[in-house]
């Protein structure tokens, strides 16, 4: 032992060394994660004893479960004939009887294949968007799919979605005209307006004029099932964001005008059931509309959707945007990029990554929401279990139907939250 | 605020004086420019003229009002009073004046203001890809340039997360200088950096200096100041309070206050 007062140089340095084997290994994991200390190991077996409940229950429901018949109560007769008259079984038959109706609804047989086509190059678009490993390329079709998708699922002419995406290119051209002006709120403002006048004065007379080439229409009280869940979902979801993002800068803008119409709309919605917004759409909103106009019901309800989620969305990327420290702006700046420039390549690229799980959270939300609808009396999952309940062969039905759609919503949600830690992981830059 | 770390000039490359050529051209002017924040009068009667080729050092106590005056040189701060012209330029509030400034001179700050979310390489060419116009690849040929210049070509494809502070502070001096700027303002450029790493980025610095770069600097650094400073700016209280060529002023400061701050910071 070298006396701690003495001058000391080390003469050679010390090897690393593996760690000692009670921190290694499936028995150093137990130890440490599951038994480490009296406390720990109580809460290890109860935890155990509640999923052995919960199993012993679920798993011999699950493992009786009859797949062939045509009602419930020759489900429960079979049930009881194989496996004695007290066990308990799953009647999974009604899914199968209904499992079509649970996809798409009262959508047309024969165009089945339209809603499956847009539902497989869904996941195309959302390809490029979600790993950036793709080529960008792939994001063109990304832009063309929301218009493709539509035309498939309600058919009519193909010339409809051409019209409504010529919109999308006037505002472009609003945009740059607006970009040269020397105050950072004109473009934006041009844009719209662009757009705008487009859609409401020129599209329409536009669509009579060119020939009715395309899918036999299909009408929007057709749609149900999961594929209605999915449409509104994925379109509110889509949208929220970009609305969210504008929001968000909205509420932080310099322009007192802007700001008050921004915090306003925010602090509207935010203060209102997603409900009542769906209750206006259905009843109300037709008697503020010209007279004879057709607004379609599945689009009102994604507008009230998707500006109930951009509410929420608004004030998560806020969060975002208040995190960045100041001289992300002031960088930007004195490097020269002007307002939209440092906003898109810059703030909202970090603000963004800043606010994923959030993001997720209000996307999440979303989802589960569009099953309000049944409110409405549209046929989502939810509205279908009331119709089938109603039936006499599946009266009383509870615990299939409604574990069923859960378990549809779970894999969506579970997935869209798996893709978020994905992505966090992904976009850390420090320390890789 | 770190403190200062004073550096003896013999630590420095010796510059020769012929090197540093100032021309007779204006490059900043700044008349009877004055600033509030709010009742707060930050920056009284400014008046400076700074000649292209020439290297200015501002140097005073914390909270005199040195960064304001050179974020008010690119507008990251407005004046309310007088008048600034840059390159020819008077900085009133129209935006394409103050993009146009923005996109001639250089500034770098204490803590970097790397974007994180980008590559080196990345922080280097956005800049010029996008305000100026250059094509993808040329950008990225004058960012190696300039990253080889200021010694970290191998860094082009990490994040400014896996740099240290000296490396960050010459990427954030590449990243201004890929502009192409006529002007660099630096905001106490070494202040945030470890000791060891402050010499890496006055050498940077010093070697700017001798390609006739127009510099305004804000920094502790006395020693950088004596070896490539035509003048030295004392500051307090928001007003210009001794200026000199860095000999006199280091070896006959005038004013009380300047004897007062040189005393406490060479601890003399
Ligand atoms: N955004 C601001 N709002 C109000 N006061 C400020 C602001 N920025 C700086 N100040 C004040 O202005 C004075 C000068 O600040 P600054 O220019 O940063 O000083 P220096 O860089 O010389 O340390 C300080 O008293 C500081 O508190
Ligand atoms: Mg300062």
């Amino acid at each position: 032992m070298a006396n701690q007062a003495m001058p000391f140089s080390r003469s050679e340095m010390l090897p690393p060394e593996p760690p000692p084997g009670s921190a290694v290994g499936v028995v150093g994991w137990l130890r440490a994660n599951l038994f480490s200390s009296i406390g720990n190991s109580i809460l290890t077996i109860l935890a155990l004893a509640l999923i052995w409940l919960v199993l012993s229950h679920v798993w011999p429901w699950l493992a009786h479960a009859v797949w062939n018949a045509d009602s419930y109560a020759q489900c429960r007769q079979i049930i009881a004939d194989t496996w004695g008259p007290d066990a308990g079984g799953a009647c999974l038959a009604v899914i199968r009887e209904r499992w079509k109706q649970f996809m798409f609804g009262f959508y047309p047989i024969e165009a089945y294949w339209r809603p499956t086509l847009a539902f497989i190059l869904m996941f195309v678009a959302l390809a490029p968007i979600l790993f950036s490993a793709l080529p960008r390329k792939m994001l063109w079709f990304s832009l063309i799919f929301p218009g493709l998708a539509y035309w498939l699922l309600w058919g009519g002419s193909i010339f409809v979605p051409i019209v409504i995406y010529a919109g999308f290119a006037a505002g472009w051209l609003g945009f740059h005209l607006g970009a040269r002006a020397s105050a950072a709120f004109v473009a934006p403002l041009l844009a719209a307006v662009f757009a705008l006048v487009w859609w409401f004065f020129i599209a329409s007379p536009l669509i009579n004029l060119l020939p009715d080439i395309g899918l036999m229409p299909v009408q929007s009280k057709q749609f149900g099932g999961f594929m209605l869940s999915v449409t509104i979902g994925v379109t509110g979801i889509a949208f929220s964001l970009p609305l969210g993002v504008l929001l968000a800068l909205g509420r932080r803008s310099d322009l007192v005008f802007v700001k008050a119409i921004c915090v306003g709309f925010i602090e509207f919605i935010r203060g209102v059931p997603l409900i009542a917004l769906l209750l206006v759409a259905s009843f109300l909103l037709n008697i503020f509309m010209p007279p004879g106009t057709n607004f379609d019901i599945i689009l009102r309800v994604i507008i009230m959707v998707t500006l109930f989620s951009a509410a929420y969305m608004a004030e998560v990327i806020r969060g975002g945007l208040a995190a960045l420290p100041r001289g992300q702006y002031e960088g930007a700046d004195a490097l020269g990029l002007n307002f939209w420039q440092a906003t898109r390549l810059v703030i909202m690229p970090q603000a963004l990554k800043i606010s994923i799980p959030g993001i997720v959270n209000t996307f999440i939300g979303l989802f589960k929401d569009t099953t309000l609808v049944a409110i409405i009396g549209l046929l989502d999952p939810i509205g279908l279990i009331t119709s089938i309940r109603a039936n006499a062969a599946w009266n009383g039905m509870v615990w299939e139907l409604y574990g069923f759609v859960a378990v549809l919503f779970f894999v969506c949600c579970f997935g869209m939250s798996k893709y978020s830690q994905y992505l966090e992981r992904k976009l850390r830059t420090d320390h890789r | 605020m770190s403190e200062p770390h004073p550096l003896d000039a013999s630590d420095l490359e010796p510059v020769h004086p012929d090197r540093l050529k100032v021309s007779d051209q204006v490059a900043i002017q700044i008349i009877e420019m004055n600033k509030w924040y709010g009742q707060f009068h930050v920056l009284r009667d400014i008046n400076l003229t700074v000649n292209r080729g020439e290297r200015i050092v501002i140097a005073g106590p914390s909270g005199s009002g040195k960064s304001t005056l050179i974020r008010c040189v690119n507008r990251l701060e407005e004046h309310q009073k007088g008048k600034i012209i840059v390159d020819g330029t008077e900085l009133t509030s129209d935006l394409k004046n103050i993009d146009k400034i923005r996109s001639e001179v250089g500034m770098v700050f204490q803590h970097f203001n790397l974007f994180p979310h980008l590559t080196i390489l990345e922080n280097c060419t956005l800049a010029p890809i996008w305000v100026r116009k250059v094509p993808k690849k040329e950008a990225e040929e004058t960012a190696m340039h300039f990253l080889r210049k200021v010694k970290i070509p191998e860094q082009a494809n990490k994040y400014p997360g896996q740099l240290s502070g000296g490396q960050q502070q010459r990427v954030a001096i590449a990243r201004s200088l890929c502009m192409k700027p006529r002007i660099m303002l630096f905001d106490e450029p070494t202040s945030a950096l470890d000791p060891e790493m402050i010499k890496e980025v006055l050498d940077t610095m010093i070697e700017l200096a001798e390609e006739g770069m127009t510099m305004l600097c804000v920094t502790h650094e006395m020693g950088f100041a004596q070896a490539v400073a035509n003048r030295v700016i004392f500051m307090d209280q928001g007003q210009i309070v001794e200026q000199n060529e860095p000999r006199e002023f280091f070896n006959n400061p005038r004013n009380e206050r300047t004897k007062l701050f040189l005393s406490q910071i060479l601890g003399h």
